[in-house]
């Protein structure tokens, strides 16, 4: 069954990341959120920090790693980023940070599109289970989780977050 | 669903793509979804993404094309696929090798899929029901009897200048007796329920009971464009023509070639496409080709989207559907 989480107050959460984002301010940094949960949190981070170029937003289907298992999804959004990222500083912002498989795939798309100067990753959720040697710089919340158990964030409005356990 | 269709796997899942009919409307909504999202690939610097890295492709085209055949090469290589570009009329068949053994030859290349082009109605058909699991076919035109994926690209073309299907009247005109292409867009429309489907060509030129497949016949082509939304022109295909179907060729292009004048009788806001090569000065007025309602080059450029579509949710390797169970994006 499942269960949804009460101890992460995600708004606060979130509040905490852009605080820890600032000092980055200076280098002009441009911000892509991760479709789906990732473009929600980077919505609300790219306010916050008042950021003034547009967010951009990626949708990674096209660059998973289990393509020949599972196949394309028809209802892939469209990536967009609307600023180069040619040697510009990148926060790259998701929901969950868990395999790492997803940021892999987000910075070989990123950087079909550029070269960026750096790539920071920011995430609401630090869980255990990498897969990949793949870390966050700015983590909002760190969870260890069941190997059968995922958390998803709910959304847009209001966040949620929610406990998934996968049957065996 | 029809299981048996060989297009379909026994999840129902799409893995051929031969003719439309029998592809159910969520799975021909699935693909132009997905072609939308391929359209932005194609307008960034690096324009290839990797979902087929490692995946051969052979264009097989035993009939000569340039745009069909450049448009999937362009769209397998977008997809990170090696190509290999086969004109076997002019290698193997000609030295007495049968269709399925060409075929068979390449399959022991360790090639996944074929896409092909043939005089013979029904070419590709039967190179699917031939071929191992693994290997997948798209049919690029077979005959007079279908080309599914330029009817795709031109229901992607509609939709994206005239919005939903269900909302339009679509009048394709010319030679339908000898077109593929509009048995299959005809297939196409009226499963995405478009408002009217009309076909406009001289009688010699209209398959007879054409109307058995849900569209209306206008012998008269002023009559025909009246208050449609979109005018789809068709090249006049005097290399399959028997007899004398066309009294002169000025004659046709009075009565049914496509000039401002007769585009005046549909919407104000029409949009010409014509899914090319053009006879100018015979299927179309050049001022009309190259005028403001023309959309005729847009569609060779969304042509590349679709077909990364195709070939990507044809080869991908389980149910094509939200709901799948590893389907979901997870971190």
């Amino acid at each position: 069954m499942p269960q949804t989480s009460e101890l992460v107050d995600i708004n606060a959460t979130i509040a905490y990341m852009a605080d820890e984002l600032r000092p980055r301010l200076a280098q002009h940094p441009i911000m892509i959120g991760i479709h789906t949960g990732g473009v929600w949190i980077a919505e609300r981070l790219h306010a916050l920090l008042a950021l003034s170029e547009p967010l951009g937003t990626l949708d990674i289907s096209f660059y998973r790693d289990d393509f020949t298992r599972v196949g394309v999804n028809p209802t892939v959004k469209t990536s967009n980023l609307p600023v180069s990222v040619e040697d510009r500083h990148v926060i790259l912002v998701d929901d969950v940070l868990h395999t790492g498989r997803t940021i892999r795939a987000a910075l070989n798309e990123i950087f079909d599109y550029g070269r960026p100067a750096s790539v920071t990753l920011a995430v609401l959720i630090h869980r255990d289970g990498r897969e990949l040697p793949v870390e966050a710089q700015v983590a909002g919340h760190h969870v260890k989780l069941k190997k059968n158990q995922h958390i998803k964030l709910l959304g847009p409005e209001p966040l949620t977050l929610e406990i998934q356990e996968a049957h065996t | 669903m029809r299981r048996d269709d060989l297009q379909f796997d026994s999840h129902g899942r799409l893995r051929h793509l031969l003719t439309i009919e029998g592809i159910p409307r969520q799975t021909l909504l699935d693909i132009l979804n997905t072609a939308e999202s391929f359209i932005s690939v194609g307008e960034r610097e690096i324009k290839k993404v990797p979902l087929l890295r490692g995946k051969t492709v052979v264009n097989l085209f035993f009939e000569s094309s340039t745009r069909t055949r450049t448009t999937f090469e362009i769209a397998a290589k977008r997809l990170s696929a090696d190509v290999i570009n086969l004109n076997p009329s002019a290698s193997s068949t000609s030295k007495g090798e049968t269709l399925l053994d060409t075929v068979r030859n390449l399959e022991a290349m360790h090639t996944e899929l074929f896409v092909v082009r043939h005089r013979e109605s029904g070419a590709a058909h039967l190179i699917a029901a031939h071929v191992p699991e693994h290997v997948h076919i798209v049919n690029a035109g077979d005959g007079r009897h279908a080309h599914p994926t330029q009817a795709l690209l031109d229901l992607f073309t509609i939709r994206r200048h005239k919005g939903p299907i269900e909302n339009l009247k679509v009048a394709i005109v010319g030679d339908i007796l000898h077109s593929r292409v509009a048995r299959s867009e005809i297939h196409a429309l009226t499963t995405l329920g478009a408002a009217e489907v009309r076909v406009i060509a001289p009688k010699t030129l209209l398959p007879t009971a054409v109307e058995k497949l849900g569209v209306h016949a206008y012998t008269d082509m002023r009559e025909g464009l009246n208050g449609v939304d979109v005018v789809i022109m068709l090249r006049l295909q005097r290399e399959r023509m028997t007899g004398a179907l066309i009294s002169s060729e000025q004659e046709y292009f009075n009565l049914y070639g496509l000039t401002q004048e007769k585009l005046g009788l549909a919407k104000p806001d029409a949009i010409v496409m014509h899914p090319g090569p053009m006879n100018r000065g015979l299927d179309i007025d050049s001022a009309v080709a190259d005028g403001p309602q023309s959309v005729i080059l847009p569609q060779v450029t969304y042509g590349i989207a679709v077909r990364m579509a195709i070939m990507a949710l044809i080869m991908g390797g389980a149910p094509q559907t939200e709901n799948a169970p590893a389907g979901g994006r997870r971190a």
